[in-house]
């Protein structure tokens, strides 16, 4: 005898956009069960932001000492030998940090009153799953269906994860640093984690299709990363396809114009990061009736309902907004509120996407170039992180970053804030906050920024667009 | 490369100045000769004015709501050529100026756009995330919403004043709830030549009133053969050439009601012309064209002058002589019904006529209840020249006349 379950709310996975989702449903009192095959937490929390930030956090650390272990050591520090870093001890580090925040939503969500099932759950219709669980199957009907069930890494097919090709997840399981690193795909996750292991000691080289990485960014603000690159050691083929490995485990790669001319690079382990696509296989999605587009993005409206009353799609598996985690939370929020009767949409004006290189990137709104396609007049401002005293103090500004503010001419409504820099990442907030708020360049000039704090230089940023900035001629 | 200045030409009789209603160019914008510019309002009228060159805007003087004067310097234009002017005599306004100033200090300004600002209209209203969230539950458009924040930014109290302005959405609502605020809607153009001539004839004239009912079922029979008979591209009639055929009548018997009275030289103008106003509603607000010298006119002249004057009224056209010179106004009051109005008289007119739907009523006659077509008539007369017997008599002619229609034409 199957065992049979009944609730309001189901939601098919517990990422950042499933989990919060089961949350919201329960705090407004709707039955809620949550299925998850792992971790709650999702790629985000146990095999995505969380995990890598954390690596790239040792991997700083791990790079400031090696600085503070060379003659004379740096900033007045000097330690007599260079440091030595036990992988295996690094990574169970980060599995610390990961496993309290796995446990803290697991927490959360019995506080809210949802239910959390672990298991692999399987559509039998739009309404009706069956969930495989170390206990025996359980049937669930539901009325109302949230499907969160995220992304999974592209793999290549000539070149399958397996042995010494790893997706970004073993990559920050690795047990030991591998001497040579081979990213394949220059985009922000190759790109974070290339730089990492770089900083923890590893010989890495990027391979990218196109003519640059990070392709997705305009050229001003992906300078300052590219010269750290080259500062870093890290060797950056552009315009390059990958080819698969040898028996040795050495990547194989040929130029994109003459592939015949296969060259090879030495490598212990090859990083395959070539983007994410949408998890769409093998559970059930084609029995729901539910629509998807041709990239297999799950289609939905502005609340994120697909085309089945009471299923809804949010996260990397909607096609609507960017694969941030974000995203998914805002969508799931707000999608519990939509089932618990409340007139809501999902009507961002900026999603902020940030990535963690070192310098990192920031990006909000509108850049230049978009804002003119929209067909705004448009005037933009710049301001060094190199003229901002707490930059200076953090040796924020060793890296060339900037924040550049786009608005509008004639309104001088803010459209987009991009930024470079060191430790900018916590700067998104407001840059955020002030499109979302509609404000006005005079706005944040007339906002009084704390000193020292590197968010003067927004302020600067915005006085350079209306043409008078304080600290830079 | 010179200067074209151009002054606000004389739009009509002793008109004086008028007031800016829309331009229709931005400063930057390239015209043409005789494309429109500008638009402004007189006492009656509404004109459009062309350019009078092909060139660049320079400058314009005055916003939308603002009295020009007519002689004055309204705009000018950078042309291929020689211009008119050496630029000083029209200096630019003070935003302009100051605008340039700002353009200067910037590094990265590009050249600006003349259609720049039009864009506007095309971006995402701005409004903050609790603004929209509230707008979204109450189904509100923000689109449709007027942001009073800088650069139109919407706040809380802007979707207060939206729906106090009894928005269809509003009254559609799920849910009733106490409202605040006030929405501020400028007396501008036409309203407020409505409102200057109202409080003109109100606060000056002792308004009295004095109603009547008419048996109109005679009429109503002529006015059915006529209609069946009538030669081809003849109007078809309505009640109105009729009464206006009996006015030319009763106001020749009464003289004293066809006059305009001159209360700062206190004197009463009789006209021997009968220059009948017919109030008339458009889209842009209240009209009173002319139709004139109806002593002269049959029937049938009557009412294709008063189609012409009212469709020009309607359409935009009338030009300012076909919107002045009545000595006697006529309002139609008819198809919504009403028992009856107190119509406010044209000054300096002395009097005003109000015309109601005619419907068949139940009225004795002989003693018996028969059902006869009945119209009333509202009427209003200026009590410091017309005393209230002769109002009443004028009103009793036109009843007299109109039922027996016959009498009309004799």
């Amino acid at each position: 005898m199957v065992e049979q379950k009944k609730c309001q709310v189901l939601v098919v996975g517990a990422g950042p956009g499933g989990y919060v989702a089961a949350i919201r449903a329960g705090q407004l009192g709707l039955s809620t069960i949550i299925v998850e095959a792992e971790k709650a937490g999702g790629t985000c929390l146990i095999r995505g932001c969380i995990p890598s930030k954390a690596m790239i956090h040792a991997a700083h650390k791990m790079h400031d000492l090696a600085k503070m272990a060379t003659e004379g050591g740096h900033m007045g520090i000097s330690i007599p030998g260079p440091a030595e870093l036990n992988m295996s001890e690094l990574v169970a580090w980060k599995d610390g940090i990961v496993g309290r925040l796995n446990k803290g939503v697991e927490n959360l969500l019995k506080k809210a009153g949802a239910e959390l099932i672990n298991g692999w759950a399987n559509f039998i219709d739009a309404k009706t799953c069956k969930v495989a669980t170390e206990s025996g199957d359980i049937l669930i009907q539901a009325e109302n269906v949230i499907l969160a069930n995220g992304s999974i890494p592209t793999e290549l097919p000539f070149m399958k994860y397996g042995g010494d090709v790893i997706s970004s997840r073993h990559a920050l399981d690795l047990q030991e640093i591998p001497n040579n690193l081979v990213v394949v795909g220059g985009g922000y996750i190759g790109l974070e984690l290339g730089i990492a292991f770089a900083h923890l000691g590893s010989n890495v080289t990027v391979l990218e299709a196109m003519d640059t990485v990070l392709p997705i960014f305009d050229r001003e603000l992906r300078r300052p990363v590219e010269l750290n690159l080259k500062r870093l050691g890290i060797k950056v083929l552009t315009g390059v396809f990958a080819k698969g490995v040898d028996k040795d485990g050495n990547a194989l790669y040929a130029p994109k114009d003459d592939q015949e001319k296969v060259q090879t690079i030495e490598a212990d382990k090859v990083l395959v990061t070539v983007g994410r696509r949408p998890n769409n296989q093998g559970w059930g999605l084609a029995e729901m009736g539910v629509k998807s587009n041709e990239h297999g993005f799950v289609i939905v409206d502005e609340r994120c309902a697909t085309n089945m009353r009471g299923v809804y799609c949010i996260g990397d598996l909607a096609e609507r907004g960017a694969m941030l985690a974000h995203n998914a939370s805002s969508q799931g929020e707000m999608v519990a509120e939509v089932i618990a009767g409340e007139i809501r949409a999902w009507d961002p004006v900026a999603v902020p996407a940030i990535v963690f290189t070192e310098p990192e990137i920031v990006e909000v709104g509108l850049s230049p170039e978009a804002a003119k396609a929209a067909g705004h007049p448009v005037i933009t401002g710049k301001f060094p992180l190199a003229a901002n005293g707490r930059a200076l103090t953090m040796e924020a500004e060793k890296t060339g970053g900037f924040i550049r503010v786009v608005a509008r001419e004639d309104d001088h409504r803010i459209l987009g804030v991009q930024a470079v820099g060191s430790h900018v990442s916590e700067l998104s907030g407001e840059f955020t906050l002030a499109i979302e708020m509609g404000a006005l360049l005079e706005d944040i000039a007339g906002t009084i920024h704390a000193h020292p704090t590197m968010s003067e230089s927004f302020h600067e940023a915005v006085l350079a667009t209306l043409g008078h900035a304080i600290h830079i001629t | 490369m010179g200067i074209y200045a151009f002054k606000m030409p004389d739009i009509g009789e002793g008109v004086v100045e008028g007031e800016v209603v829309a331009w229709h160019v931005e400063i930057g914008a390239t015209v043409k000769e005789d494309d429109p510019i500008l638009d402004v309002m007189t006492d009656k009228a509404t004109v459009t004015i062309p350019s009078p060159v092909d060139g660049v805007v320079r400058t314009r003087k005055g916003n939308v709501g603002d009295i020009l004067a007519v002689g004055h310097i309204c705009i000018s234009f950078d042309i291929d050529g020689d211009g008119n002017s050496s630029g000083d005599e029209t200096p630019e306004p003070e935003s302009e100026v100051k605008k340039k100033e700002e353009k200067e200090a910037k590094v990265e300004v590009k050249e600006p756009k003349p259609e720049v600002v039009e864009k506007v209209s095309g971006a995402r209203p701005l409004a903050s995330p609790a603004v929209r969230k509230r707008a979204n539950e109450a189904g509100i458009d923000l689109a449709s919403v007027n942001g009073s924040g800088p650069a139109g930014r919407i706040t809380q109290s802007d979707l207060d004043s939206w729906k106090d302005a009894g928005s269809p959405v509003a009254a559609a609502g799920p849910s009733r709830s106490a409202l605040s605020g006030t929405t501020e809607v400028p007396v501008i153009g036409l309203r407020r030549k409505i409102a200057e001539q109202m409080h003109k004839s109100y606060s000056k004239i002792a308004h009295f009133s004095y109603f009547e009912e008419i048996d109109v079922t005679n009429l109503e029979d002529l006015r059915q053969h006529l209609n069946a008979n009538r030669s081809e591209g003849a109007p078809k009639l309505s009640y109105l050439p009729f009464i206006m055929q009996a006015l030319v009548k009763g106001l020749a018997e009464r003289p004293e009601c066809n006059a305009h009275y001159d209360d700062e030289r206190q004197v009463v103008i009789r006209h021997s012309a009968i220059n009948l106003g017919i109030a008339t509603q458009t889209e842009r607000g209240l009209y009173v064209p002319v139709v004139k010298n109806v002593e002269a006119m049959d029937l049938w002249q009557c009412a294709s002058e008063m189609q012409r004057v009212t469709d020009a009224a309607k359409d935009g056209s009338a030009a300012l002589d076909l919107l002045s010179g009545s000595t006697f106004t006529i309002t139609s009051l008819g198809r919504m019904g009403g028992l009856g109005a107190t119509p406010i008289i044209n000054h300096p007119e002395v009097g005003i006529l109000g015309i109601h739907n005619a419907a068949d009523s139940a009225v004795v006659r002989d003693g018996n209840i028969v059902i006869r077509r009945m119209m009333r008539v509202s009427s209003s007369w200026d009590h410091r020249v017309v005393d209230g017997f002769d109002g009443a008599m004028l009103v009793q002619i036109l009843k007299k006349y109109l039922e027996h229609p016959a009498t009309i034409f004799m």
